[in-house]
């Protein structure tokens, strides 16, 4: 008996704890799953790609009772463009937007984010919803998101909603998504011709999370820089634009004072940042400096 | 009680059914129930690479995966990669063994997985992209620089035998 346990636990070794696990094949199922186990009182979690999921599941960060995996809903993996907006299934791999012409074309920012995730072996299973349901700090998409105004659209027991990204990023980890919604679409309009665009960031080894890192968009009119929008992301709990920083840029030359000046006025501007492992507050402050005057400086040079 | 959960993959081409816990990764699956042991296990959680394994054409960790989510997919790990007719090493394999690409062999499978994937959508790799194919993977012996010599050879190995493999066809 003891002998039997013991090859059990050998052979068989379990990192996550238990937990029931569902695979519903259609939206409308699996939201009918979240609400009657919501009901139930049974923590239930929703798995997409797991590239951030599993690795709290195994390390026993997070032990839900249980897992609804959408891997097979077939109907939430494309990229297409309607009336100028560019739509995003919860469940295309970040690997498939990376390798989309149209999104490459049209939305060059989001693109460029992309290829920033992860590795290649992650952006190869994770997801694009997962990415946005997460709401890791660092994620890239957070202020992409809030540079290009995108918009969120889950589906719930009362049918869907179109969150603005304002109203998706609520806190560290956390979104406006309830528990028994799904989200089933993110959305970014296409980007206007001329745009000019920036996007840096910065790691410890290419594909981790970025320390920091910023996303520029703006245009060149008459030889000044307008509709300037400065978004970060890695220096607090949720990604945020920095007006302060914008007002500075906005409608006057470009410049490498100017593009400093900015840079002074985005650090600033910043709540109090995040320190960690990886780097002091101070630190982040300092790299947000530099990446939004690398950024702008960038941005101008695409604008038409 | 867990309600064991119906697996059907198939793996370097022999097809499997099992009934698995749905809390067992997809690398235990690999090792403790099929015994294919040649996938390593480092860091469990996503950061090293070691478990690297292809599914259905794109290299993926299998410690990031749950078996249960495998279901309906075809994967290769690196016991795949040897002929299995002729018991000759792959080309990849062989450019590491020519180049010194490992020193102590534990990173090995996952550098070997992630090269089979490069040279599958890219035969002729600069080496920026070879370094972005494998920034995913770590290895704590060879300092790199031999492993990218070895995905530089791979990729002369595997070109010149499709360049010898087109000539003898035409
Ligand atoms: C080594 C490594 C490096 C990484 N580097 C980066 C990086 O540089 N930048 C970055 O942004 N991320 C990074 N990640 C995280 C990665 O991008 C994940 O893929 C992503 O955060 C989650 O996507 P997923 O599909 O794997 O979701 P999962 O891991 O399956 O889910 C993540 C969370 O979102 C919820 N969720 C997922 N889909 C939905 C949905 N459709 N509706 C409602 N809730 C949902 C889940 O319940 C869970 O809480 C990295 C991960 C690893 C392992
Ligand atoms: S064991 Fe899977 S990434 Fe380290
Ligand atoms: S050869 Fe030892 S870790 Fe890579």
């Amino acid at each position: 008996m003891l002998l039997s346990v013991h090859i059990e636990l050998w052979g068989f070794p379990m990192k996550p704890a238990p937990f029931d696990y569902y695979a519903p094949e259609t939206v409308d199922e699996a939201v009918s799953l979240l609400k009657k186990l919501e009901d139930d009182d049974i923590d239930a979690k929703i798995l997409a790609g797991g590239q951030s999921l599993m690795p709290m599941l195994s390390l026993r960060m997070a032990r839900p009772d249980a897992l609804v995996d959408l891997g097979k809903i077939k109907t939430l993996d494309y990229i297409r463009e309607e009336n100028g907006v560019i739509h995003i299934g919860a469940m295309t791999t970040k690997r498939a937007a990376e390798d989309s012409a149209l999104l490459q074309q049209k939305q060059p920012l989001l693109h460029v984010a992309t290829q920033h995730i992860g590795h290649r072996q992650i952006r190869n299973q994770g997801t694009v919803g997962g990415s946005f349901a997460h709401a890791d700090p660092a994620a890239e998409y957070g202020a992409v998101a809030q540079a290009l105004g995108m918009e969120m659209v889950v589906v719930g027991p009362d049918g869907e909603r179109v969150i603005p990204v304002d109203e998706f990023y609520l806190s560290f980890l956390t979104t406006d998504i309830d528990c028994s919604e799904v989200l089933t679409e993110v959305r970014a309009p296409v980007m206007p011709g001329g745009t000019g665009w920036g996007f840096q960031e910065i790691c410890r080894r290419e594909g981790d999370l970025a320390i920091a890192g910023v996303a520029v968009t703006l245009k060149m009119e008459a030889g000044s820089c307008v509709d300037v929008v400065i978004a970060v992301f890695g220096v607090n709990a949720i990604a945020a634009r920095l007006d302060d920083a914008e007002q500075v840029v906005n409608g006057n030359t470009p410049g490498e004072a100017l593009f400093a000046q900015a840079g002074k006025a985005a650090a600033a501007a910043l709540d109090e940042p995040i320190t960690d492992v990886h780097a002091t507050a101070e630190y982040r402050r300092s790299l947000i400096a530099t990446l939004v005057k690398r950024c702008l400086t960038e941005a101008v040079s695409r604008a038409a | 009680m867990t309600v064991l959960q119906q697996v059907e993959l198939t793996v370097n081409g022999v097809s499997y059914e099992r009934e698995v816990d749905p809390r067992m990764t997809l690398v235990d699956f690999l090792r403790h129930e099929l015994r294919l042991t040649g996938t390593h296990v480092g860091c469990e959680h996503g950061v090293c690479g070691a478990c690297t394994i292809i599914k259905d054409g794109q290299a993926v960790r299998s410690c990031l995966m749950l078996a249960a989510q495998a279901d309906g997919t075809s994967l290769q790990t690196v016991e795949g990669l040897r002929n299995a007719e002729s018991g000759e090493l792959h080309p990849i394999q062989q450019a590491f063994i020519e180049e010194h690409g490992l020193q102590c062999g534990f990173c090995t499978p996952g550098f070997l997985m992630s090269t089979l994937e490069l040279l599958g959508d890219n035969p002729n790799p600069t080496d920026q992209e070879i370094k972005d194919a494998l920034d995913g993977n770590l290895c704590r012996c060879t300092g790199y620089q031999a492993i990218i010599q070895s995905v530089r050879l791979a990729a002369a190995k595997t070109q010149s035998g499709k360049l010898a493999g087109a000539h003898g066809s035409a």
